[in-house]
């Protein structure tokens, strides 16, 4: 089979349409998610299928791909996705964030903040945020036409009923324009703030729930709390240990049998550039 | 005096089969008022379409909101009687895990209504919450454990306390005693008379109890094959039934 | 303050073979502020019936049973609800309660049911189980385990916890020994002095004789002689 063989972008032009009317109207309406027909990847559930149909969907001849996982480039998931679309679209590909017309992500933000004219694709496990609370479909959809939110925040109270502060950090539920209660898909809660105000489109495609969501550029989020305990971003209280750097998220790698640890940014592309520019970390070679 | 709740003509079939069929009464403010029946007599129906959870054929129940008055609750929008059901009514279910999130502490069980009508303040919600197991006779050691390791009687206190915390005026009750012991339920009955009377609340008691609603209603309906048979006054009902089905209902309770 | 103008009464017993029996026909009496009236006859005359038939507790077919201006016969459920809290009192041979209530809170209750607050409520309450004889110790107890004498005393203090305008008394001194008798006597005497209309059924006859203004014989209303 040659690659020819398939369209471009994997999916066919009819399918592309359909998702396009799906993120077109989940722009419209910011945060509400948008059912909409999702399509057997190459790849199993779970691994991204419904941010590739997304990325499928607007990726065009002239765009540059960046695929991040955890906000690395180098990981398998990553290599994985970009490297089918390369055989599949043909498109650029690239690591900088800068240079990416079209990223897609798993589990983070890049620490560089997005311009106009970029998308920024979201893969997405569970979209519902009343899911875990309320396991009827039929129930989470009224509540969400209702803005019947009440049990948003008794999750947040259970948090710190059991640890004594809000103990959610990553998918931290957002309310986006005053509207519609959000599940901005596993990111850090780190990344929460970055979610309000950003210059570029954001689109989150869930495959195997069938779910596509959005937020236009320059949207209002905010991140769900209480007076008295209020949302605080956090990560590791390190500098990484390979750039330097105090104000990007960390991973935590374990180094030997002994306990040593390291904690590096996990954006790659972020971590390799300030290397370049000479900053330097402890653990630095 | 303007009734708390005007029901008017309420009639809701299942297919061919009558649910219940132009009920009408009036409840004013303060009155705890029962409804009797044998099972599939079309009670738990009627209090369904009162409540809001079902849509009834025809009829009109109109409550007196505190907003605007008296509206008809069975037209009005969703979002409207949803506002009303989590503010100015409260559903106390016969089975606790039916009005109760199992997955969730106590303390966030009674805070929910608080949240979902923007309380904001956690310090506060929990004060409250605390507050409230207290009156319904739960030690505040148990609030943040799950309901799952309650008694029976302590889930259904549990239930009670979840839907009185924002105040309602008016309280559905679904057989709140049933499958309880009979000590349980004497504990729960004094509470829920004392509640009662203590926040002025009026109440629907749907029960097949009679010892239930002589203790706890003013008023009585006796229901059968969905139509009213019988109202008054709750001891005359049971003291001096008129019709052939209440006499028959009162005559058959055994004495202890 | 109680007045009865041709007043009937029939029960149908559907469940037997939907037999109709009359027990009061063309019942007419007036009971007025601070008197004290009997109602008397021979067992079965009719006597708790037609007191019920004040209460409320049974349904009257025919005429009017007029109350400090409220007709009972035609009156909607929450009137009569509205009536026993301030107006009428009935002080029954059974107490009826909820089990596991303290004695003292059963005594208090018809004031708190009158909005009086909870301390002023159990003052009151305080102070007539102590005139009754019932020990202290008993006060937080529910009466569901008292004594038939203990229980009848209970049922008394709380008839007379709130200075009702009309009040019906079946039997209030059956059962009591002298002291309490004395005892119950002397508040009923105090309620007709501060002008309750009072309508009593008594066997006790030097009670009637020593309370009672005057007598009405029940089997006047019989409807084997109205006939």
């Amino acid at each position: 089979m040659t690659e020819r063989a398939y369209n471009f972008a994997y999916l066919d032009e009819q399918t592309k349409r359909m998702i396009r009317r799906a993120i077109l109207k989940g722009l419209a309406i910011p945060g509400y998610q948008v059912p909409f027909a999702s399509r057997e990847m190459p790849m199993p559930y779970g691994w991204g299928t419904g941010g590739v149909q997304v990325s499928a969907a607007v990726l065009t001849p002239d765009d540059t791909l960046k695929v991040i996982d955890q906000g690395a480039d180098d990981t398998t998931n990553a290599v994985s996705i970009r490297s089918f679309f390369q055989r599949t679209a043909g498109v650029a590909t690239t690591t900088a964030t800068r240079d990416a017309t079209v990223i897609q992500t798993r589990h983070r933000i890049p620490e560089e903040p997005l311009r106009e004219g970029q998308i920024l694709v979201y893969q997405v496990p569970i979209p519902e945020p009343l899911r875990f609370l309320e396991p009827r479909e039929s129930e989470t959809r009224k509540m969400h036409s209702l803005e019947d939110y009440g049990l948003m925040h008794v999750k947040l109270y259970e948090d710190i009923a059991r640890h004594g502060h809000i103990a959610t950090s990553y998918a931290y539920p957002v309310k986006v324009e005053g509207r519609y209660v959000m599940d901005p898909s596993p990111i850090p809660k780190f990344d929460n703030p970055k979610l309000g105000n950003m210059a570029a489109i954001q689109l989150f495609g869930a495959g195997r729930e069938q779910r596509i969501y959005a937020l236009p550029p320059y949207t209002q989020v905010v991140s769900l709390d209480f007076d008295d305990h209020p949302f605080e971003p956090s990560k590791a209280d390190h500098p990484c240990g390979m750039c330097g750097g105090t104000d990007s998220y960390l991973d935590e790698l374990i180094v030997d049998d002994a306990g040593g640890r390291m904690f590096v940014c996990s954006d790659t592309d972020y971590c390799e550039g300030r290397q370049a520019a000479g900053h330097k970390g402890k653990d630095a070679a | 005096m303007t009734p708390l709740l005007s029901v008017q003509g309420v009639t809701k079939h299942y297919g061919p089969h009558i649910g219940c069929a132009d009920v009408s009464f009036d409840l004013y403010p303060g009155e705890v008022m029962g409804i009797v029946g044998e099972s599939g007599s079309g009670k738990s129906t009627l209090l369904n379409c009162m409540a809001g959870h079902l849509v009834p054929d025809s009829g009109q129940v109109v409550f007196d909101t505190r907003g605007h008055g008296p509206r008809d609750t069975v037209t009005m929008s969703e979002p409207e009687r949803r506002m009303l059901a989590r503010t100015d009514w409260a559903f106390v279910h016969q089975h606790a895990r039916d009005g109760l999130r199992m997955g969730v502490s106590a303390g966030g069980n009674v805070g929910e209504r608080l949240m979902a009508v923007g309380a904001r303040n956690y310090a506060d919600i929990r004060a409250k919450a605390t507050d409230w197991l207290g009156r319904v006779e739960i030690d505040a050691a148990r609030v943040d454990d799950r309901p799952t390791t309650f008694s029976g009687g302590m889930q259904q206190r549990l239930q009670i306390a979840r839907n009185l915390v924002t105040g309602p005026r008016l309280v559905f009750m679904d057989e709140p005693t049933g499958g309880l012991d009979v000590s349980v339920q004497a504990r729960l009955l004094d509470l829920l008379r004392g509640l009662v009377r203590d926040m002025g609340l009026s109440a629907i008691i749907v029960t097949h109890d009679l010892a239930v609603v002589r203790l706890l209603a003013d008023r009585l309906m006796v229901m059968k094959s969905g139509r009213v048979v019988e109202a008054g006054l709750t001891d005359q009902v049971l003291d001096d039934p008129q019709h052939a089905y209440s006499q028959l209902l009162v005559s058959s309770v055994l004495q202890v | 303050m109680i007045e009865l103008h041709n007043v009937s009464k029939t029960f149908t017993l559907h469940n037997q073979g939907s037999a109709v029996i009359e027990v009061i026909h063309g019942a007419t009496f007036a009971v007025a502020p601070g008197e004290c009236v009997a109602l008397t006859g021979a067992s079965g005359a009719g006597k708790s019936t037609l007191m019920r038939m004040i209460y409320g507790n049974y349904l009257t077919q025919a005429g009017e049973i007029r109350i400090g201006g409220v007709d009972i016969v035609q009156a909607q459920p929450r009137e009569i609800i509205a009536l026993r809290r301030d107006v009428l009192g009935y002080v029954s041979q059974f107490l009826r309660v909820v089990p596991r209530v303290p004695t003292l809170e059963v005594v208090a209750e018809p004031l708190r049911a009158l909005g009086v607050p909870a301390a002023d409520a159990q003052a009151r309450a305080k102070a007539l189980l102590a005139r009754l004889n019932i020990p202290e110790r008993l006060w937080s107890l529910s009466p569901t385990t008292f004594s038939g004498g203990e229980q009848q005393r209970v049922n008394i203090a709380r008839g007379f916890a709130h200075a009702y305008p009309a009040m019906l008394l079946d039997e209030p001194t059956a059962s009591l020994d002298a002291a309490n008798r004395e005892v119950v006597l002397s508040l009923i005497e105090e309620a007709k002095a501060r002008g309750a209309a009072i309508i009593g059924i008594f066997h006790d006859e030097a009670a009637r004789a020593r309370l009672c203004d005057r007598e009405i014989d029940v089997g006047r209303f019989s409807p084997g002689l109205a006939a």
